[in-house]
């Protein structure tokens, strides 16, 4: 589920936000008072996160700076198996051993307590210890280090392009996250992670004053984990055609520039008629498609009904899998999951379970052939090491399967986006997302985007609105015809994904290269009130 | 220290206050516990609770403004919260947004917290949820349900004397049953402030009831209906149009509220004349805050009235500028209804469908409230005044201002919960001509 309202901590000096956090050594000890006292109380398995979660968000609309948020959130959850059963137990601000210890006490004391409502003794797949180890996402430029006078600066600046390029409104902001994790468990493992996400946004808004009827466009960017090298785009990063879209680094006052401008001229655009259309789909817009059809309905834990009340179940249920010939797409379409791809949100070391993180195939030439699963799952899929998909999104919440990176591979064969759309007849390209809605086990969806431009006869013939389209996902990836090559590859992405009661969030990237869908049913939005 | 009393909130307020040195200086503090109880294919998967407290403080300059918040109230925290806001609004530029700091105000009275709720125990949780697993387990079903409660206060005081406090209560229960061979779906959702109102065996019942009607759906074909919405599905479209009554945005030109050249609708007719929505936090059904987060008393308040836009939201900067009267965003909304029952407004039906349910309800089109989304759990065909039999879900593309235009008759108001927003409202069940829906779905 998109959006989210984000998870705060408590407000600090935006300095603080630069003090490190414990040393390992004291994390170690803290840990180990955990696993101890867990042991000692009956438990099989316990794991402990000594979580810091730093967030700073600038907001701003026109020439005033609306917002400045600076949050540090920190504390310890203890998560045990006592009798085949989970329990467990989180305490903030711990910096001693018999806090930790406590916590451990606590997290056995409900694992008892609910053992005798469970069925099914929990099955937790083997993992190794991998002694001390540490993963920290290769960033260049920490954001936390840039003095806040420069982010206002830059967004004041943005703002001031978009008003004098034809908008009437902006608003802009800037999230930057830092998530200082450690984790241990009983299999031997102690693992200190550093991980950073970034994502500048904004929406333009232009009104015209005759009709009172107004657009707006928001920002080509990607939210990344990335530190502030991010806002530094080099020329290599930007993608150049009918509009600049963006790779590794992100022009935040050209893309501006330049939707301010397209606001306006969506005031006069063509109004799309209703039909079926060829679309050319950009990874800007791409990758929300691909989270609602294909990452989410490839999630263990919804398939086997744990989020029914909410989230939902899953169209791509385990006989379709299990009869290792279900069509999830034409035969160029490969998906995988991936949770080491460099600048992706969802790239860590290790996942929330200590297991070390991997890549592996969903949909190999369109047909299913696997899930995103957790420790006490993989079993189900007749496997016996978890994929590592396991995340929570503070201290205070459990771990639970979350959604990896899940991307389509680019196509084999060379093709530029240019070549793609010389070949479409009667056609749409779509740059950005917009609106989007999918029902609860992934089969109907509707979206909307950005920009759309007609394409007539292998030409882009101008600009449309009130574009959505509708489809099935089974119908949809089988009439995907083409897909970009390497070259086109980008990576967008959700800053907050939500899932769970009570909702967690989590950030995941999803990469594609510019790609074709044949005879799509397109409607037209416009309305009158 | 988790739940002050109203002299204990008062007490901690002043002390912190007592700190400042800033011209203006306001200070909002909450606390409160949440517990849940969650379960999915009939047995518990997590449960827990969670304790908060928040102390913010603004102070101000002239227009200079600072804020800083912390969750521990030893004294030396509390002065440290202080200063750092005001060595924030030191620092900060003016904000000429800034409209200074209420006198003392008059409240509402509003009843909203009940012991009952505020003395739940994880083993009453686990009661209620055990009473439910028993009826949807004696009919071999699947239930995921979710069970949240909470107790706690927020209350506020300023350097003009300002003081206001409210605590309250909720528990929201929500519950989706399948049957074993996903070929059927039923949910139910229920919201009290008070705890021992809530049911779980009555509200599982007309889950289980759903899920076992709707099994061997039909398809019908998509295309221009009318519609009977249950409140649980009518209030996640009207709450897009609760949530958009911000003047500022009206008065900008960016809202469904815009008129060209700089108008706004205020004073008149958008929708059907039956159509009143309004703020009361007095209401025994729906108790809310009487008073906003930034201490303007929330009143009893017409934003429709006989379909006729009555009130927008103006913050006191808004209001300033425009030389109006502030009208702080309301702490409850409810809609009011006719008599009838759901039971009566089927029979009066010739053809139509009953939607119980809507899902994934996002934007398409700000300026006409366009939304989208999908019916879900239960979705059923009318004919000659009887439910006919279950059909597949639906897409629909429809604006609830064109909703409300197309009325055919209203209810009796009901309190429901939002399951977009988890907010509570009163509803009335709505029956709707021309409801647009644009494709089928597979969806069970």
């Amino acid at each position: 589920m998109l959006p989210n309202s984000p998870v705060f901590g408590r407000s600090v000096a935006p300095e603080a936000l630069l003090e490190p956090g414990l040393e390992v050594a004291v994390k170690k000890r803290l840990a180990d008072a955990a696993l101890n006292a867990a042991k000692a109380k009956g438990a099989s398995y316990t794991d402990i996160r000594i979580g810091r979660y730093l967030r700073q968000f600038v907001t701003t609309r026109e020439d005033k700076v609306q917002n400045i948020v600076n949050t540090e959130s920190f504390g310890v959850g203890v998560r045990v198996i006592v009798d085949g059963c989970w329990g467990f137990a989180s305490v903030v601000d711990a910096k001693s051993e018999a806090q930790t210890a406590k916590a451990a006490e606590e997290a056995v004391a409900i694992a008892k307590a609910n053992a005798r409502l469970i069925k099914q003794p929990v099955q937790l797949a083997p993992q190794k210890g991998f002694g001390e180890v540490s993963w920290k996402a290769p960033i260049k430029k920490n954001a936390f280090e840039v003095p806040i006078k420069e982010k206002v600066d830059l967004l004041l600046t943005v703002n001031d392009a978009a008003l004098k390029n034809g908008a009437n409104y902006v608003n802009s902001v800037l999230f930057m996250v830092n998530e200082q994790k450690y984790f241990a468990s009983s299999d031997g493992s102690y693992i200190d992670q550093d991980i950073h996400r970034m994502w500048p946004t904004f929406r333009v808004t232009a009104i015209d004053p005759k009709t009172g009827k107004f657009e707006t466009r928001s920002e080509l960017s990607a939210p990344m984990g990335m530190g502030y090298d991010y806002l530094q785009a080099n020329p290599s990063d930007k993608i150049a055609g009918i509009t600049t879209r963006y790779n590794k680094g992100y022009d935040m006052l050209e893309d501006v520039t330049a939707a301010a401008r397209q606001a306006k001229q969506k005031l006069t655009a063509k109004s799309v008629e209703a039909g079926k259309y060829d679309l050319v789909l950009d990874p800007s817009h791409l990758w929300l498609t691909i989270h609602e059809s294909v990452g989410h309905p490839l999630e263990l834990d919804r398939v086997l009904g744990y989020e029914a009340n909410f989230a939902g179940t899953s169209f791509a249920t385990l006989d379709k899998w299990k009869s290792k010939n279900f069509n999830y797409g034409s035969k160029q379409v490969n998906l995988f999951a991936d949770k080491t791809q460099v600048g992706s949100l969802g790239a860590v070391g290790w996942d929330d379970e200590g297991v070390a993180c991997k890549k592996w195939d969903l949909v190999k030439e369109g047909t299913l052939v696997n899930y995103q699963a957790i420790r006490d799952q993989v079993h189900i899929l007749g496997e016996t090491e978890s994929q590592g998909c396991c995340y929570a999104d503070s201290w205070g919440s459990v771990q639970f399967q979350r959604m990896a990176n899940v991307s389509l591979a680019a196509g084999k064969t060379p093709l530029s986006v240019e070549q793609m759309i010389k070949d479409v007849k009667k056609g749409i390209y779509i740059i950005g997302d917009g609106s989007f809605s999918i029902d609860q086990q992934r089969y109907n969806f509707q979206f909307g985007g950005q920009l759309f431009y007609e394409i007539k006869n292998g030409q882009i013939a101008g600009m449309l609105k009130d574009v959505a389209y509708q489809s099935n996902t089974q119908e949809f990836w089988n009439s995907c015809t083409q897909i970009c090559d390497e070259r086109d590859y980008r990576l967008g992405g959700s800053f907050f994904d939500g899932k769970g009661q009570p909702m967690q969030v989590s950030a995941v990237s999803h990469g594609s290269s510019t790609t074709r869908f044949n005879g799509v049913n397109v409607i037209n939005t416009a309305r009158k009130i | 220290m988790v739940l002050l009393t109203e002299a204990e909130a008062k007490a901690l307020l002043q002390k912190v206050l007592s700190y400042s040195k800033a011209d203006e200086c306001v200070v909002n503090l909450s606390g409160g516990e949440r517990g849940n109880i969650r379960y999915a294919r009939n047995e518990v998967s997590t449960s827990g609770s969670t304790i908060n407290q928040n102390l913010q403080v603004l102070s101000a300059f002239g227009k200079k403004v600072g804020v800083a918040a912390i969750d521990e109230f030893d004294d030396a925290s509390l002065e440290k919260v202080v200063r750092r806001a005001e060595e924030l609004a030191q620092l900060a530029p003016e904000n000429p947004e800034y409209v200074g700091v209420l006198g003392p105000q008059q409240y509402l009275k509003s009843a909203g917290y009940f012991e009952s709720t505020a003395k739940i125990t994880p083993a009453a949780r686990a009661e209620a949820v055990a009473k439910s697993l028993a009826v949807s387990g004696n009919q071999k079903l699947a239930a995921a349900g979710f069970l949240e409660d909470y107790r706690g206060y927020s209350a506020m005081m300023n350097s003009k004397g300002l003081f206001a406090y409210y605590p309250s209560t909720n528990v929201n229960f929500s519950l989706t049953v399948r049957t074993d061979d996903g070929t059927g779906s039923g949910y139910v959702t229920r919201g009290y402030s008070d705890f021992s109102k809530l049911d779980t065996v009555s509200a599982t019942k007309i889950a289980v009831e759903k899920c076992l009607g709707s099994v061997g759906a039909r398809a019908l074909e998509p295309g221009k209906y009318t519609v009977i919405l249950e409140p649980t599905a009518g209030v996640v479209l009207l709450e897009n149009i609760f949530f958009g009554m911000d003047a500022r945005s009206a008065d900008e030109g960016r809202s469904f509220l815009s008129k060209p050249g700089g108008k706004t609708k205020l004073g008149e007719k958008i929708v059907d004349e039956r159509v009143t929505i309004f703020s009361d936090p007095t209401n025994p059904e729906l108790p809310a805050s009487p008073w906003a987060g930034d201490g303007q008393p929330q009143e009893k308040i017409n934003w429709i009235e006989k379909g006729v836009v009555k009130n927008m939201a103006y913050s006191r900067f808004w209001a300033q500028k425009k030389g109006v009267k502030p009208v702080p965003f309301p702490s409850n909304v409810i809609m009011a209804g006719g008599t009838a029952s759901l039971d009566d407004m089927i029979k009066s039906t010739q053809r139509g469908i009953l939607v119980t349910k809507l899902w994934y309800i996002r934007s398409v089109d700000p300026q006409t409230l366009l939304l989208t989304g999908l019916t879900r759990d239960g979705t059923f065909y009318i004919e000659n005044g009887k439910i006919k039999h279950p059909i597949k879900n639906f897409r629909f593309n429809e604006s609830p201002v064109i909703m409300l235009n197309n009325l055919e008759a209203l209810g009796k108001p009901e309190r429901v919960v939002s399951t977009e927003s988890n907010s509570n409202y009163l509803i009335p069940p709505m029956k709707i001509r021309e409801f647009t829906f644009s494709s089928l779905s597979d969806a069970v």
